[in-house]
C-alpha cells in the first residue's frame, strides 16, 4: 500500500500513533513513545519511496522491544535499574530496520530483563492481553505481543530465551518466530542468557514474519556467535505446496499438563495439515521433561553474570545514600532489581559457586546436549515438528505470580528448542473459550524459510491469524 | 634447621596490540581518562566482546618461544567479581583450557660471592589470555574516587611457572629472562613503570629435603626487579621466623611496601572471592590451527637460544659468554653489528661484555644511549688486530670515543698511540736498555725470570709505550739467549 502510494508512511505512522494514544493506556504495551522521532523517520521513508528506493519494510511502523538499544531512546529492559538509561548506540537489529527505512514506533513493555512469562515482572506495570484485559499477554515480549494483537503497530520485534516470542504469540493470537541461534545478531540486545537469547519477528502473518526476517537476519562481526552465512530471502519458499511434508508430533508434547481444549485446537490444526498433503509421524523427544530444570540452571547462571554490570557505578540506578562501596552495590542492586530478577541472580550465583558447579552447571550442560541430540534423532524422521506453543491459553493476571514453578511451566514446549538452538514459531490455530491458541512449528537448523512456508500455507486455508480482539477495531 | 624457599611466578605481560583484546578501542598509554573507553570498554548494556586475533598471535609467539604446547582449542571463561574498575562485573580470562600449555625457559643465575653462575630450567605451567581492568583514580575529584577505563580490556598474557625457583636470585633471573624474551619476540614493550610487565610471586618455605610444599603467600604486583628481590628476601625471612617461633603460615595475598621493605597481608584465603568461573557464552572456543602456528612462526625473529648455540658454534664463544650476549635483544644486536662491521668475534664479545657494559652500568645508560656505536667499536678492534695499537692504547681510544670523539684513526693519530712495529727501531731501543741495565741482565742470566719482565717494562717505557709488546718480547728473548 505504501509503495503504490495509497497511503504515506507519515499517514500510516500517524494512524498507529492515534491508535496507541487511544488504546495504550488500557493495554500498557509501550514504555516509550517519541512521536517526533517516529514521524521524522516516516517522512524520510516517504522520500525514499518517492525516489523509488523502497524495500518492503520502508515506511512500515515497527514496535521495538525495549531490550534493544536504540540511540537516543530510553532503553529500560523493563527494569527500574535502567529506568533512566538512554542508549548512546544502536543495536544491530535497530540498525537493520533503520537501513531499510522502517519507522521505530516506540519501545515496548516487557518482563524485567526478559525474565517472566506474563509480563508481570516489568517495572513499568503489567501488559493487558487485548483479547481479555483481565488476562496476561504472556512474556517476556508481552508489550510487543499486545501491540501486534491490538494493531498498535504493523509488526514488532521480540526476543526469545525460553519462549518469549512464541508463548506470547500463542496467548495473543499472532505469528512469531524465534530463529536458529546465531541468525540474528545479539549486538545491542540486552543480554539475559547469552547462549539462549535470540531476536525474532512478531507479526500478524507468516509472510510478514518472512519480510521481517529479511531485515533482521544476517552476519554481524560485532557478535562472535553471529553466523557468517549467505543472505537468505525468507519469502522464497512461501508458495511451495506442502504435499509430502513429514510432520513429527512428539508424544511428550501431548502428555499430561496440556490443557485439553488447547490440545483439541492443535489436533484440528494437524488435521488441516493432513488436508494440505502432510504426512504425520509420531516421534519422541525423551528428554523434554528435563528441559525446564536444565534451563533454570543455565539461564540464571548466565544471567547472574550478565547482570553484574548493573552495579550503580557507571550508569543505571544508584542508591541515594550509602556508607561505602559494598553498601552502594548492595542497595543499588536491591532497589534496582525486581523480585524475579533477584531470584534468578541468586539461583545463578548458587549453581556457579565452588562445590556446586559440577553438580548443577556442568550436569545441565551435559543434559543440554542430550536434548539437542533428541532433535537430531527426531529430524531423521520428519521435516518439521508440531505441537502446542503453550500448555494453556492466557491466564489471569496475578494467577501465577506467587508460584514461580507454575509460571516456569508455561515454557515447557518452547524451552527445549532454545537449549538446542533450533528455530521455532507459533502461529494462530484457533480459540479456546474465546482466547487464542498457538500452534508451534519447530524446524531443523536454518530451516526458517521452510517453517515460514509451512505456516504460510496453513494461513492460506485458515483465517485465525486475521481475527482481531473486540473493542479495538 | 635448614630451610628451603620455593617460588613460583605469575606474570602479567601487556601485549603490544594496537587495539583492545575484545574491542576496537586503542590501547595507547597515557591518554586523558576514559578517552579510550568505547561502549565495550564501559560495558554498556547489550555490548559483546569480539576477540582480537593479534592478541592470539602474541600468545602463539610466546608459546613457540618457550617450546610449549599450543592448544588447538582453548576456552574463554568469565571470572566474576565486583569492583569499580571492572565494568562488566567479570573479567574475561581463560581458566580450564588456556591457549599455551607446558613449556620451559632456561635462565642464567649470576654468580653471587663465592657461588658461581649457573644455568637452570624453569618450567612454564601455562600462559593464558585475558583482559586487564581499568584503574581507580583517587583524589582527582575532591572527596570522590574516579574510574579510568582506558586500560580496561587491554590484552594480557598471564604466564605461570611451576614452583621451580629456590632463591630470590633465581626468581629475579627468571623474571629478567622473561622480561627480555617477551620484548625479544615483540609481544610486550616491557615498560615496568607503566605496568606492562607485572609479577605476582608465590613464596613458601619448607625444611630442606622435604618434598611437600609449604603454605604459600602471594606477593602481588611487583613492578621492579629490585623490589622483587627485596620482597622475596623479606617474605622468606618472615616465613622462616614465623615457623621457627612455632607459628603457622596462613595462605594469603600480600603487598610489598617499598618504603618499609616489608610485606603485609591484604586478604586471607577465607576472604578470597569465589570467582564462579564458567565458559563465556559470548565467545566461541579459540581455535589455533597448525597453519596459524606456521604463519606466526614465519614472522618470529631467531630466538635467543638458537642464537646462543650459533654463537658457540660459529664464534667459539663459551656457553656463559654466548648466554650473556643473548640475554637481551639490544645486547645481541650490538654484538652482531660489531662483528658484521669487521671485528673478530671473541674480542668483540670481550669488549661488549667488558668495557662497554661496564661504562653503561657506571653511567646507568642503556645500549641505545651508548656514545660508542658498533661501527666505532669494530674500527677500534680492527686497529688492535692489525697491531696498530696495543690493548692499553685501545683503552685510551675507547675513552675518547666515549667522550664524544668520532674517528678511531684520528684519535690514534692525535694522541700518538700508534705502536712501534719496526723491528730495527725496537732493536735499537732494546740495545739501549740492555746497555743501561747490566745488573738486570746479570740477574736474568742467573735464572731470575722476573728480571726479564723488568727489562720488557724498561723497553716499553723507553718507547713511550708505543713498541709492540709481542715484538719486544721476541727480540729481547733472542738477544738474551
Amino acid at each position: 500500500m505504501l509503495q503504490t502510494k495509497k497511503i504515506s508512511s507519515v499517514e500510516l505512522t500517524q494512524t498507529f500513533l492515534a491508535r496507541i494514544a487511544q488504546h495504550n493506556p488500557s493495554i500498557n504495551a509501550y514504555i516509550a513513545l517519541d512521536e517526533a522521532k517516529s514521524l521524522a523517520q516516516a517522512k524520510a521513508a516517504d522520500a525514499l519511496i518517492a525516489a523509488g528506493k523502497a524495500s518492503p519494510l520502508t515506511g512500515i511502523p515497527i514496535a521495538q522491544k525495549d531490550i534493544f538499544c536504540a540511540k537516543d531512546w530510553p532503553t529500560t529492559c523493563g527494569s527500574k535499574m535502567l529506568a533512566n538509561f538512554v542508549a548512546p548506540y544502536d543495536a544491530h537489529v535497530i540498525t537493520q530496520f533503520d537501513a531499510v527505512g522502517a519507522v521505530n514506533l516506540g519501545k515496548t513493555n516487557m518482563d524485567e530483563f526478559a525474565m517472566g512469562s506474563s509480563n508481570e515482572t516489568s517495572y513499568f506495570g503489567g501488559v493487558k492481553n487485548p483479547w481479555d484485559v483481565e488476562r496476561v499477554p504472556g512474556g517476556s515480549s508481552g508489550g510487543s505481543a499486545a501491540a501486534v494483537a491490538a494493531r498498535l503497530c504493523a509488526a514488532a520485534t521480540g526476543t526469545d530465551t525460553g519462549g518469549s516470542i512464541r508463548q506470547p504469540a500463542s496467548l495473543c493470537g499472532f505469528s512469531g518466530l524465534k530463529p536458529t541461534y546465531g541468525v540474528v545478531s545479539r549486538y545491542g540486545m540486552i543480554a539475559f542468557a547469552s547462549s539462549l537469547d535470540q531476536a525474532g519477528p512478531m507479526a500478524k502473518s507468516a509472510e510478514d514474519c518472512a519480510l521481517m526476517m529479511n531485515v533482521m537476519a544476517g552476519f554481524d562481526e560485532r557478535d562472535s556467535t553471529s553466523l557468517n552465512r549467505e543472505k537468505e530471502d525468507y519469502t522464497r519458499d512461501l508458495a511451495k505446496p506442502l504435499q509430502g511434508l513429514r510432520v513429527g508430533l512428539p508424544k511428550e508434547f501431548f502428555a499430561e499438563g496440556l490443557d485439553a481444549s488447547v490440545g483439541k485446537v492443535i489436533d484440528e490444526a494437524i488435521a488441516a495439515y493432513k488436508k494440505l498433503g502432510a504426512e504425520i509421524v509420531e516421534i519422541s523427544l525423551p528428554n523434554t521433561g528435563l528441559s525446564i530444570p536444565v534451563y533454570y540452571v543455565l539461564a540464571p547462571a548466565e544471567a547472574s553474570s550478565n547482570l553484574s554490570r548493573y552495579d550503580g557505578v557507571r550508569y543505571g540506578h544508584r542508591t541515594a545514600e550509602y556508607t561505602d562501596l559494598m553498601d552502594m552495590y548492595c542497595k543499588s542492586r536491591a532497589e534496582g532489581f525486581g523480585a524475579e530478577v533477584k531470584r534468578r541472580i541468586l539461583i545463578g550465583t548458587y549453581v556457579l559457586s565452588a562445590g556446586y558447579y559440577d553438580a548443577y552447571y556442568l550436569k545441565a550442560q551435559q543434559i543440554r546436549r542430550l536434548i539437542a541430540q533428541d532433535f537430531v534423532e527426531a529430524f531423521k524422521h520428519c521435516d518439521v515438528i508440531m505441537g502446542p506453543a503453550a500448555p494453556s491459553t492466557a491466564f489471569k493476571a496475578g494467577e501465577k505470580v506467587d508460584d514461580p514453578v507454575a509460571m516456569y511451566l508455561q515454557d515447557i514446549y518452547t524451552i527445549s528448542t532454545n537449549l538446542a538452538g533450533l528455530p521455532g514459531m507459533s502461529v494462530p490455530a484457533g480459540f479456546s473459550n474465546g482466547l487464542p491458541v498457538g500452534l508451534q512449528i519447530i524446524g531443523n537448523y536454518f530451516d526458517e524459510a521452510r517453517m515460514l512456508n509451512v505456516a504460510h500455507q496453513y494461513q492460506q486455508v485458515t483465517d485465525w491469524h486475521l481475527k482481531m480482539p473486540q473493542g479495538i477495531e | 634447621m635448614e630451610w628451603e624457599v620455593v617460588i613460583g611466578l605469575e606474570t602479567h605481560t601487556q601485549l603490544k596490540t594496537n587495539t583492545k583484546i575484545f574491542s576496537g578501542a586503542s590501547t595507547a598509554f597515557g591518554a586523558e581518562p576514559n578517552t579510550q573507553a568505547c561502549e565495550v570498554s564501559i560495558a554498556l548494556p547489550g555490548v559483546l566482546p569480539v576477540l582480537n586475533r593479534e592478541a592470539v598471535n602474541c600468545a602463539i609467539k610466546f608459546g613457540l618461544a618457550v617450546n610449549a604446547e599450543i592448544a588447538p582449542r582453548s576456552v574463554f571463561a568469565r571470572k566474576n567479581y565486583f569492583y569499580p574498575d571492572l565494568p562488566k562485573g567479570y573479567q574475561i580470562s581463560q581458566y580450564e583450557l588456556p591457549v599455551v600449555g607446558k613449556g620451559a625457559v632456561t635462565i642464567q643465575v649470576p654468580a653471587v660471592g663465592k657461588n658461581p653462575a649457573y644455568e637452570k630450567v624453569v618450567n612454564i605451567t601455562r600462559a593464558h589470555l585475558e583482559e586487564d581492568a581499568g584503574k581507580s583514580v583517587h583524589g582527582a575529584v575532591e572527596g570522590m574516587s574516579g574510574i579510568d577505563l582506558n586500560r580496561a580490556g587491554t590484552p594480557l598474557l598471564e604466564i605461570v611457572t611451576e614452583p621451580d625457583m629456590r632463591s630470590a636470585a633465581e626468581a629475579v633471573a627468571y623474571a629478567k629472562k622473561l622480561h627480555e624474551l617477551v620484548q625479544w619476540i615483540g609481544i610486550c614493550d616491557g615498560n615496568m613503570q607503566e605496568g606492562s610487565f607485572r609479577c605476582d610471586v608465590n613464596v613458601s618455605v619448607r625444611k630442606k629435603g622435604s618434598d611437600k610444599l609449604g603454605t604459600r603467600r602471594e606477593i602481588k604486583n611487583l613492578n621492579s626487579f629490585k623490589f622483587m628481590q627485596q620482597a622475596i628476601e623479606y617474605e622468606t625471612r618472615w616465613q622462616i621466623e614465623t615457623l621457627e617461633d612455632g607459628g603457622t603460615i596462613q595462605q594469603a595475598t600480600v603487598l610489598f611496601n617499598p618504603d618499609t621493605g616489608e610485606t603485609r597481608s591484604m586478604r586471607s584465603k577465607e576472604e578470597a572471592n569465589d570467582y564462579r568461573y564458567f565458559p563465556d557464552p559470548d565467545l566461541l572456543p579459540l581455535e589455533v590451527t597448525e597453519a596459524d602456528k606456521a604463519r606466526v612462526k614465519a614472522q618470529m625473529p631467531e630466538l635467543p637460544e638458537a642464537m646462543k648455540a650459533r654463537f658457540e658454534a660459529d664464534f667459539g664463544l663459551t656457553s656463559y659468554d654466548a648466554a650473556t650476549l643473548t640475554a637481551s635483544r639490544e645486547l645481541t644486536d650490538y654484538f652482531v653489528q660489531t662483528v658484521s662491521a669487521g671485528a673478530e668475534a671473541k674480542p668483540a664479545a670481550n669488549w661488549v661484555m667488558g668495557a662497554v657494559s661496564a661504562k653503561l652500568n657506571a653511567e646507568e645508560k642503556s645500549l641505545a644511549d651508548s656514545p660508542v656505536n658498533p661501527n666505532q667499536l669494530a674500527s677500534l678492534l680492527k686497529r688492535i688486530a692489525d697491531n696498530t695499537i696495543s690493548n692499553n692504547a685501545a683503552k685510551q681510544v675507547f675513552e675518547a670515543l666515549w667522550n664524544g670523539e668520532k674517528d678511531v684513526d684520528a684519535i690514534i693519530a692525535a694522541k700518538g698511540l700508534k705502536q712501534e712495529s719496526d723491528s730495527g727501531a725496537i732493536e735499537a731501543i732494546i740495545d739501549e736498555v740492555l746497555k743501561a741495565n747490566p745488573a738486570m741482565v746479570e740477574e736474568f742470566k742467573a735464572g731470575k725470570e722476573k728480571a726479564f719482565n723488568a727489562l720488557v717494562g724498561q723497553a716499553m717505557k723507553a718507547s713511550k709505550g708505543k713498541a709492540n709488546p709481542a715484538q719486544v718480547n721476541e727480540i729481547l728473548k733472542k738477544k738474551l739467549s
